[in-house]
C-alpha cells in the first residue's frame, strides 16, 4: 500500500454522494478543493505578484544602469577620441597656415617641421605638401613619394572639398596600421593678399595608430568589455580583444547613425548578447565602440536570482504543504463531527421510531387482547360445558370447532404476547438472554414472509449455549436487522442460515448466513459506513448495519462480514457472555461510588 | 381454596369465575375495587387475581387496600396490557403477573403455586 493511503482522510475515500439521499450532507471534497483553491489563491497570488514586480523592477533597473554606465564610458571616450584627433588635426593647422607654400616645400624646413612632431607629439610617421593639381611636392618620410600624382585619389578630393581629411586606418607600404589627416589651405597668387586668383595645397600626415590604440586599451571595461573603432563600413580599425583583428569586418551589426552617443544591444556571430555604447566620430568615417558581454555584467544578477526563485519556490512549497495539511486536518474533522451529528440525529430519530412502535404495538396488543381474554373464557366455558356436562362430550365435531376457536385465540395471544414482549424489552436494559429465544422472537415476526417467498430458515443452536447477560432490546435490533438485510439480499427459493457457537468462555459467535445476491469486494469495506448504501433508490438510508455495528460495539463484541457476489453473505457477530460496560458508564459508576 | 377475581370486563370475569367453578374452584367475581372491599368485608378469600387497569381503584391500590386488612392474603396480577411500567409494578409488589388471554391450566398453576408459597 502506498504511504499516501495512512494520509487520506476519509471524506477523499468516500465514493461520490450524487445517488444518495446525502447528496446535499457530505460533499467534503468539494469544501476541501475550494477550501485548498481560495486559501492558496490568497496566499500566493500577492506573494508571486510582489516577487515577480521586484524581479523586473531590479532586472530593469540593473539592465538600465548597464546600459547608462557603457553609454557614460563610450561618451567619455569619444571625448579624448575627438581631442586626440583635434590636436593632431590642430597642428597641421597651424603649421600650414604658419608657412607659406614655398616655406612648406623646402625639404629641408619640413624636415625640421616633421622632427619637431615627432619630439613634440609623437606618432608622426611622414609628412608631405600635395598641391592643387594632385602631386605631392615635398615630402619627408620613409619612402620616396616625391612627385606622386594624388588627383584621382578619393581622399584628394574629399580633403580639397572639405579642407580638412581624416583616413581610415590601412597598412599601406610599410604593412603597419596607420591613419592619415590632410589639412587644406587656400592662398592668393601674387604679392597681393587680396588678390582674386588663388590657389591652394595640402599639408599631409601619416599618424601610427600606436597612439590611437593606447586611448582605448588603457580603459578599464567590466563584463569582459571591448574598445575598438571601426569605420561606417563596419571594418575594425584598432585591435579589439574579441570582435576581430584590425582591417576585418566586425561579427555585430553596425549600428545606425546618430549624433549623440547612443546604446544598443546586438546579438554577436557567437550568439551572445552585447551591449554596445557606439558613438560616430564627428568629421571622420571612425565610430566607437564599447562593446560589453550582458551575460557578464548580469553575472551577479543571475545568482542573485537563482537564490530568489529557490527561495520563492521554496516558500510555495511550505505554504501549499501547510494549507494541504491544514485544510485536510480541518475538513477531516469537520467530516467526522458532521458524520458522528448525522448519526447522533439519526440514532435519536431511529429509537423515538422505535419506541413510538413500542408503545403502539402495547396499545394494539392491549386493546386486542381484552375482547380476545373475552373470547377465549366464551369458547374455553363452551368446552367446559361440554365436558364436564357430558351433554355433547360424545359430539367430536362440536369439540373440535371449540378447539379450533381456542387454538386460534391462542395464536393472536402468542402475536400479542410477542408484541408486548418485543415493545417491553426496546425500554430495558441489562438482563439475562437465551440467544435461543431472541432468535426465535426475531424470527416470528418473519417466519410468514419467509414462507410466502419459499425462504428456508435454519436455526441451528445448541441447548447448552449459556445466557448472555445484555440489553435484550439492543440485541433484537441487531439481529432483526441482520436477518432483514438477508431477506433482502434472497430473491426467493433461497436459505437463511442462523447459527451460534460457543467460541471460549466469555465469547459466542452468531453467524447470519444467506444465499442471496451478495456484496461486492469494493462495497464491502464500506458497508459499515454511515449513510453509504447500494439501496438508494430502494429507500436504504445507509444506517442499517452502521447502527448494527455501533450496537455490536457498545455490547462489547466485534462484527465481521464475507461476502461473495451471487453466492451469499455471512456476517459473523462475536458477543461477549457478560455485558461490558461502557468506559462512560463505567466513569459515571466510580463517580457515584 | 376460595379465589377473589377483580376485572372491569363483567363477561370476561363472569366466564372465568364459571370455568374455574368446572375445575373445583371456588371463585367470587367483583367488577370494581369498591366490589371487592365489600366482599372482603362479609368473606374471606385466599386468594385474590386483580386486573391492573380499571377505573377509580387500579389493581394495584386494591392489593394495598387489602392487605392492610388482609396482610395473609396471596395476589397474581392479570392484565390485558403488558407494558414495561405494569411489569416492573408487579415485579416491585412480588407479585405474579400473567397477560390475557391467558389458559386455563396456566392460571390453575399459577395460583396453586402462589398459595404454596412458591416463587
Amino acid at each position: 500500500m502506498p504511504i499516501a493511503q495512512y494520509f487520506k482522510p476519509a471524506f477523499l475515500e468516500r465514493p461520490s454522494p450524487d445517488n444518495t439521499v446525502y447528496k446535499h450532507t457530505f460533499n467534503f471534497r468539494k469544501i476541501w478543493k475550494m477550501t485548498v483553491l481560495i486559501t492558496a489563491a490568497v496566499a500566493l497570488i500577492p506573494l508571486i505578484s510582489i516577487t515577480t514586480i521586484d524581479y523586473n523592477v531590479t532586472q530593469r533597473a540593473l539592465e538600465s544602469e548597464i546600459l547608462l554606465r557603457a553609454g557614460r564610458v563610450a561618451s567619455n571616450t569619444k571625448r579624448s577620441i575627438d581631442f586626440f584627433l583635434a590636436k593632431h588635426k590642430s597642428v597641421l593647422d597651424f603649421l600650414i597656415n604658419d608657412n607659406t607654400f614655398e616655406e612648406i616645400k623646402n625639404t629641408q624646413h619640413l624636415t625640421e617641421i616633421l622632427n619637431h612632431l615627432k619630439t613634440g607629439f609623437g606618432g608622426f610617421v611622414d609628412i608631405g605638401v600635395i598641391n592643387s593639381k594632385g602631386i605631392q611636392t615635398a615630402y619627408i618620410g620613409d619612402y620616396k613619394l616625391e612627385g606622386k600624382d594624388y588627383s584621382n585619389q578619393e581622399w584628394f578630393k574629399k580633403a580639397v572639398e572639405h579642407g580638412v581629411y581624416i583616413s581610415d586606418v590601412f597598412l599601406g607600404f610599410r604593412n603597419q596600421p596607420h591613419f592619415v589627416i590632410a589639412v587644406k589651405r587656400v592662398y592668393s597668387i601674387g604679392e597681393d593678399q587680396k588678390s582674386l586668383i588663388k590657389d591652394f595645397y595640402l599639408l599631409r600626415a601619416t599618424i601610427d595608430t600606436e597612439h590611437f590604440n593606447e586611448l582605448l586599451s588603457g580603459l578599464e571595461l567590466s563584463g569582459m568589455g571591448d574598445a575598438f573603432i571601426i569605420n561606417h563600413n563596419g571594418i575594425i580599425q584598432t585591435p579589439s580583444r574579441i570582435h576581430g583583428d584590425v582591417l576585418k569586418k566586425i561579427d555585430i551589426p553596425i549600428p545606425e547613425y546618430s549624433e549623440h552617443t547612443e546604446v544598443r544591444e546586438y546579438m554577436d556571430s557567437k550568439k551572445n548578447i552585447n551591449i554596445v555604447g557606439y558613438a560616430y566620430i564627428p568629421d571622420t568615417n571612425f565610430i566607437l565602440m564599447i562593446v560589453k558581454n550582458k551575460a557578464q555584467l548580469m553575472k551577479a544578477w543571475y545568482s542573485t536570482r537563482s537564490v530568489l526563485i529557490i527561495f520563492l519556490a521554496l516558500s510555495i512549497t511550505i505554504i501549499l504543504g501547510v494549507i494541504l495539511s491544514m485544510t485536510t486536518y480541518l475538513v477531516n474533522n469537520l467530516y467526522t463531527a458532521d458524520k458522528k451529528r448525522a448519526m447522533a440525529m439519526h440514532r435519536i430519530g431511529y429509537d423515538n421510531k422505535m419506541a413510538t412502535i413500542g408503545r403502539l404495538a402495547a396499545g394494539v396488543a392491549h386493546e386486542i387482547n381484552n375482547p380476545l381474554a373475552v373470547i377465549n373464557e366464551k369458547a374455553g366455558l363452551i368446552k367446559d360445558m361440554f365436558i364436564y356436562q357430558h351433554k355433547y362430550d360424545k359430539d367430536e365435531k362440536l369439540i373440535n370447532l371449540v378447539d379450533s376457536v381456542i387454538s386460534s385465540v391462542q395464536r393472536c395471544g402468542n402475536i400479542t404476547h410477542r408484541l408486548l414482549n418485543f415493545a417491553r424489552h426496546l425500554e430495558v436494559s441489562i438482563q439475562s438472554v437465551n440467544i435461543r429465544n431472541l432468535i426465535d422472537d426475531v424470527l416470528g415476526f418473519l417466519g410468514k414472509e419467509a414462507e410466502y417467498r419459499s425462504i428456508k430458515v435454519i436455526v441451528d443452536i445448541p441447548d447448552n449455549l449459556p445466557d448472555m447477560v445484555c440489553d435484550r432490546g439492543k440485541m433484537q435490533q441487531i439481529f432483526l436487522n441482520l436477518i432483514n438485510n438477508a431477506f433482502a439480499a434472497i430473491e426467493s427459493d433461497g436459505t437463511l442460515k442462523i447459527e451460534a457457537r460457543e467460541k471460549n468462555s466469555n465469547f459466542c459467535i452468531i453467524t447470519v448466513s444467506d444465499t442471496g445476491c451478495g456484496i461486492k469486494a469494493a462495497d464491502l469495506e464500506l458497508i459499515f459506513e454511515p449513510f453509504y448504501t447500494t439501496k438508494a433508490s430502494k429507500g436504504g438510508t445507509g444506517l442499517g448495519l452502521s447502527i448494527t455495528y455501533g450496537l455490536v460495539s457498545e455490547a462489547g463484541g466485534y462484527i465481521k462480514v464475507e461476502s461473495e457476489v451471487g453466492k451469499g453473505t455471512h456476517f459473523m457477530v462475536t458477543l461477549p457472555y457478560k455485558h461490558n460496560r461502557g468506559k462512560k458508564e463505567e466513569k459515571i459508576a466510580n463517580t457515584l461510588s | 381454596m376460595r379465589i377473589l377475581l377483580v376485572d372491569d370486563e363483567a363477561d370476561y370475569v363472569s366466564t372465568l369465575a364459571e370455568r374455574l367453578s368446572f375445575r373445583g374452584i371456588d371463585a367470587q367475581w367483583a367488577l370494581s375495587g369498591r366490589q371487592a372491599l365489600k366482599y372482603l368485608e362479609t368473606e374471606k378469600y385466599d386468594l385474590a387475581v386483580l386486573d391492573i387497569k380499571m377505573p377509580k381503584i387500579g389493581g394495584i391500590e386494591l392489593k394495598k387496600e387489602i392487605q392492610k386488612k388482609y396482610p395473609n392474603m396471596k395476589f397474581i396480577y392479570l392484565t390485558g396490557h403488558g407494558s414495561e411500567d405494569d411489569y416492573q409494578k408487579g415485579v416491585a409488589d412480588s407479585v405474579h403477573y400473567l397477560i390475557k388471554p391467558v389458559n386455563i391450566d396456566d392460571l390453575i398453576k399459577m395460583m396453586k403455586k402462589v398459595m404454596e408459597g412458591k416463587d
